[in-house]
């Protein structure tokens, strides 16, 4: 059924592979030298270039299939991705075989362990959610721990029993070598959980300790495999009673010192990632190499190695979230998941590609029926014994269905055939037999099972997932929840959960953050604040959408000439000139204003008011595509363009229009008669104006524009603050909202989708046009947040408030330093 | 081990309890056998006991766990029978709690206490301490929808009673930007502005999830319980509002 779906994009991928090997014929005519001995204007060094140019060939064809199986949702909704790339994998390897008669490309371990396996892992554990994890945290260490060594020991074991009962016939193998097999074989593999899980979306707990047992079982792995491979190299009879020690502390000191060597890396890493200030560049290179090396450290040291490489990506990704500048924090983002899910592309086509291979093939019905039957068999029991006795401890039982869920979703991966690989021929004699099952068994989970699974998780009714939108009210409660908890618990001298998160968040808050972030980045990082920014930020987005889909005109028309009625822009003040000329003085000479020259053409043309209130909207309004200021190449630095304060500047408009709306819904009060009746006429044009209801707007054109810069723009507003705080003090621009929202007239609450046309200040208009003032490599937008405190009207508004605490004076005096220091220190808003 | 305490109003207590379902027998054998463990001095007096249609609430714990909520109880009292709010500053880990003041103001509300539609209780004694803590009793799966909705409802209120602290059913602008303010005391670097905006915000995101679209000259005035719930409709508190008590030897934390 769906080779047919495929069929469109199936040709070129075959091809793709005839050239893989075709290419290697080609090796035969590239080494003649030239006959003559000449100079040649073109040679053909195939062989030069041959090792890289096959690997980037295979990344292009896995990368390509993915694309295919994309073309048609009907055959990804059903079939896991990770089932149909070993499809894939077992074709080409058919048509490389057929070929070329070699199997040349294979899943080496080595290629494995250290190319593949880290990017996947680093991700799984830098994207962590972490309070679900450490909230689970018992339940996976056991199911981990205790979980791999039942289901090593028991499918080992009844293995060996069925061998000694003569079923599988004459194998030259010993009870070690089951066991060596069943420890291989037992630990769930978080590359396939993963690939199966991500697309099945089963409630978040669920998820989380099925995958984290996939990842923290490694340690159980090695260490059992490690032990039993030394005893089958020792000979069953030499082992001691002291060996078996030797293993179990090795466990500890394996899992032990592994987590502590992520732990040890990720805090160097966030104390790095704290001075890259001036190297923003490569900022992101920090994550990968200081995490990989945390990586080859722990194996270099022979301790686990996906567990450091993990717990580096956990403990290190709160503190460099919040180091790291926000395009570094995308870049990390963006190239962490390519990698992981390039990696996993690649793992399960080569998983499909090495098992053509007639030569690792080895048939015995009875060992490998018997070991599916096995381990799923045990899989299962072993999870209704620990559920058992974990249900008596939990607080969210795991009820019968998440058990089955569980016992099925135990899938096996390349982790097991990059172990079984690694064996050593000569020491385990039936290696080949151990090979073939192992694949076997990793080709039933993951293409039977992960078919499957959907359609069971649909069939029980499972818990899934569900995506919400962040709620401001929601963080708000759930952090009142924490809180309460933590009393609670102290209050009734309990030590729980609560209480050592508490403390924990306490220690961290005092100690560790100090240490590992920047100042900066203290003060912002807070659940609530980034819900409110995200929030904010997608009223934005919605509020340029709406402008868009109304149409230019009657979007910049309407309300601004009702504003201007009351406005004399006639007189500039002499502060805005001054202010607009320091700005110039301070602004970056490379960005220049495109429309320059018709600027300069209308500079003597009679100053109409419709125009200058166009140009005005249109600058506030019509943001400047992202490429536009990017005149010079740089390698290491990125300009800091307009985007940022546009984003900022949406930013703005929108949390004054969502107070604005709100308080005078609040307090339901009209100081202002002639604004509220200014307010209703806008309305009324709005609604004239607009034919589908403010807040269901079609957003999805614009929002992947923003989709990049929405993380980006979370911390913009307070470390903006940072810089007001050294000379006027204070939030200043929460400051001013708030308290000149409050005169600010109309009634009624709208919806927190903002109405854009209600939005323009009569103070932006009361500036002189903007062609006319010295400043015109300034985009006016900026300059007129800046310049919003010191206009007339806004001035008046905002004294009285001001009067509560500080004289006019003062504020004028502070609003000085502010504005100037502002457009100088672009730089310093990503302390 | 012999009971020590037996007086009339036990008595009373004792028959009003056996007349009533299973659930108020288990009940009465909790308090029993918390009576046979306690002093003279301790035994809550009867008269506050709430009345019977509050028992499923005070299903709280297991005996062993009265009991140890019971020495926790003397500890933080100082022996005495009932706690001050002064007492509750003995907890030292109490202190780094942003919203400290309004979690001990919960315990003496007599709306948490079942005791009246407002105001504050001066001292809570035994019996009340267990009515609070029995607001974060995990909630039993297994007693039926009906069941689960209404204990979801309990726990919801007394969240609710926090932040509307002058007991009017709605939580105003200003109890809402306190309580936040509050919360965000705990990090030194979000000023207080920014603190009310987010109030104001949430707020906003309140009334529209409430209301939805407004008249111009219609006023949103608070959040109403009814409206709480509505907010709260489809997040999972099952592991938000819940203590296991852990069978841990407590630790004496007070001097």
């Amino acid at each position: 059924m769906w080779h047919r779906a495929l069929g469109p994009g199936w040709k070129p991928l075959l091809a793709l592979a005839l050239a893989l090997t075709s290419l290697q014929g080609a090796r035969a005519f590239e080494e003649e030298p030239s006959p003559d001995g000449s100079f040649q204007v073109v040679t053909f060094k195939w062989h030069h270039v041959q090792d890289p140019y096959i690997i980037a060939l295979w990344i292009l064809v896995a990368s390509l299939a993915k694309i295919v199986f994309h073309l048609s949702h009907k055959v990804t909704s059903v079939v896991p991705e990770s089932a149909l790339l070993i499809v894939l994998g077992l074709v080409l390897g058919g048509i490389v075989w057929a070929a070329d008669h070699i199997a040349s490309f294979t899943l080496t371990p080595t290629l494995f362990f250290f190319y593949l396996l880290p990017p996947i892992v680093l991700d799984a554990g830098y994207f962590m959610p972490n309070r679900l994890f450490f909230g689970n945290l018992g339940t996976i260490l056991l199911y981990a721990v205790i979980g791999t060594i039942w289901n090593a020991a028991t499918t080992g074991l009844s293995l060996y029993g069925v061998f000694l009962s003569g079923l599988m016939g004459e194998l030259k193998i010993g009870l070690l070598d089951f066991l060596l097999f069943g420890s291989l074989i037992a630990a769930v593999d978080p590359v396939a959980v993963l690939a199966v899980f991500e697309e099945v979306h089963v409630n978040e707990v669920l998820f989380i300790i099925v995958f984290g047992e996939s990842l923290l079982n490694d340690a159980v792995t090695v260490v059992l495999y490690n032990v039993f491979e030394s005893f089958v190299t020792l000979g069953g009879d030499k082992v001691t009673g002291v060996d078996c020690v030797k293993g179990i502390v090795s466990f500890f000191v394996v899992s032990l010192g592994g987590t502590l060597v992520g732990v040890i890396f990720a805090f160097l890493l966030s104390l790095v990632t704290r001075f890259t200030k001036h190297v923003r560049i490569i900022e992101p290179g920090f994550v990968f190499v200081i995490s990989y090396l945390s990586y080859l450290t722990s194996e270099m040291l022979s301790l686990s190695a996906i567990l450091a490489i993990t717990f580096c990506g956990i403990c290190c990704q709160k503190y460099v979230k919040a180091n790291i500048s926000e395009q570094s924090a995308t870049t990390v983002r963006y190239t962490m998941k390519m990698l992981a899910s390039g990696a996993e592309t690649i793992i399960f086509m080569f998983l499909g590609i090495s098992a053509v291979d007639p030569l690792i093939w080895t048939w015995n019905t009875a060992f490998v029926l018997l070991t599916l039957v096995f381990i799923s068999v045990y899989r299962a029991i072993g999870v209704v014994l620990q559920t058992w006795i974990l249900n008596r401890y939990r607080m969210v039982q795991l009820e019968t269905i998440d058990q089955v869920v569980m016992s099925y979703g135990g899938l096996r991966g390349a982790v097991a055939y990059a172990l079984v690989v690694l064996l050593d021929e000569k020491k385990v004699k039936e290696k080949n037999l151990f090979v073939s099952t192992t694949l076997i068994v990793v080709f039933f989970t993951v293409i039977f099972q992960g078919l499957t699974i959907k359609p069971l998780v649909q069939w029980l009714k499972v818990k899934r997932s569900e995506q919400r939108e962040p709620k401001l009210n929601e963080k708000l409660h759930g952090r009142a929840f924490d809180h309460i908890l933590s009393a609670i618990e102290d209050i009734s001298g309990q030590i729980g959960h609560n209480y050592l998160r508490d403390k924990w968040s306490n220690f961290d808050r005092k100690f560790l953050s100090k240490v590992l972030m920047r100042r900066s980045a203290q003060k912002s990082r807070d659940r609530i604040l980034n819900v409110f920014h995200e929030l904010n930020l997608k009223d934005a987005i919605s509020y340029v959408a709406e402008g868009e889909r109304r149409g230019s005109l009657a979007f910049i028309r309407s309300p601004s000439t009702d504003n201007m009625v009351n406005v004399d822009f006639s007189t500039p003040r002499p502060s805005t000139v001054e202010a607009s000329v320091s700005y110039l003085l301070r602004e970056n000479v490379s960005t220049v204003c495109l429309d320059m020259q018709s600027l300069e053409q209308r500079r003597r043309s009679i100053r109409d008011t419709e125009d200058m209130v166009t140009h005005h909207t249109l600058q506030q309004y019509l943001y400047k595509p992202r490429q536009e200021y990017k005149h010079l190449y740089s390698r290491h630095e990125l300009t800091p363009n307009e985007d940022e304060k546009q984003d900022k500047e949406i930013f703005h408009r929108t949390m004054r229009k969502r107070l604005e709306s709100f308080k005078s819904a609040k307090l339901g009060i009209n100081q202002n008669k002639k604004a509220a009746k200014l307010y209703k006429r806008e309305r009324a044009q709005k609604r004239r104006n607009s034919s589908i209801p403010n807040g269901k707007l079609p957003m999805e054109n614009l929002a992947h524009n923003f989709v990049i810069k929405e993380k980006d723009l979370e911390l913009s507003e307070p470390e903006e603050v940072t810089n007001y705080e050294e000379t006027s003090g204070g939030i200043e621009f929460l400051a001013n909202v708030t308290k000149d929202v409050t005169s600010e007239s109309g009634a009624g609450i709208d919806n927190p989708v903002f109405s854009p046309d209600e939005d323009l200040d009569p103070s932006i208009l009361s500036r002189v046009p903007p062609w006319l003032s010295p400043g015109e490599t300034v985009v006016p937008s900026q300059r007129a947040r800046v310049q919003i405190p010191n206009s007339p009207s806004n001035f008046r508004r905002l004294t009285p408030f001001r009067l509560s605490n500080k004289s006019v004076d003062s504020f004028l005096l502070a609003d000085g330093p502010e504005e100037q220091l502002q457009p100088a220190s672009p730089e310093s808003t990503h302390m | 081990m012999s009971v020590r305490v037996v007086n009339d109003t036990a008595v009373l207590e004792a028959q009003a309890a056996l007349q009533l379902d299973f659930r108020g027998l288990l009940r009465f054998l909790y308090l029993s056998f918390l009576y046979c463990q306690m002093d003279v001095a301790t035994v809550p007096s009867l008269e506050v006991l709430p009345s019977p249609q509050n028992h499923i609430e005070l299903n709280v714990v297991s005996s062993d766990q009265i009991e140890q909520l019971h020495r926790r109880f003397k500890q933080l009292s100082g022996d005495q029978p009932t706690i001050r709010k002064e007492n509750f500053n003995n907890v030292p880990d109490l202190e780094l709690n942003p919203i400290r003041s309004k979690i001990v103001r919960a315990f003496f509300d007599n709306r948490n206490l079942r005791k009246g539609p407002s105001g504050l209780a001066d001292e809570i004694n035994f019996e009340d301490f267990l009515t609070i803590m029995s607001y974060f009793r995990p909630i039993d799966t297994t007693l039926g929808e009906e069941q689960v909705e209404l204990s979801r409802k309990e726990k919801l209120k007394f969240l609710f009673h926090m932040y509307d602290s002058d007991s009017d059913g709605r939580i105003t602008l200003e109890e809402y930007r306190n309580v936040v303010e509050e919360l965000l005391s705990g990090n030194p670097h979000i000023e207080k502005e920014s603190a009310r905006s987010i109030a104001d915000g949430a707020m906003m995101e309140a009334a529209s999830v409430c209301v939805g679209q407004m008249e111009p000259d219609q006023v949103y005035e608070g959040i109403t319980f009814e409206d709480f719930l509505k907010i709260w409709q489809g997040i999972d508190i099952e592991t938000k509002m819940h203590i296991r008590f852990l069978n841990m030897e407590t630790i004496a934390l007070c001097h």
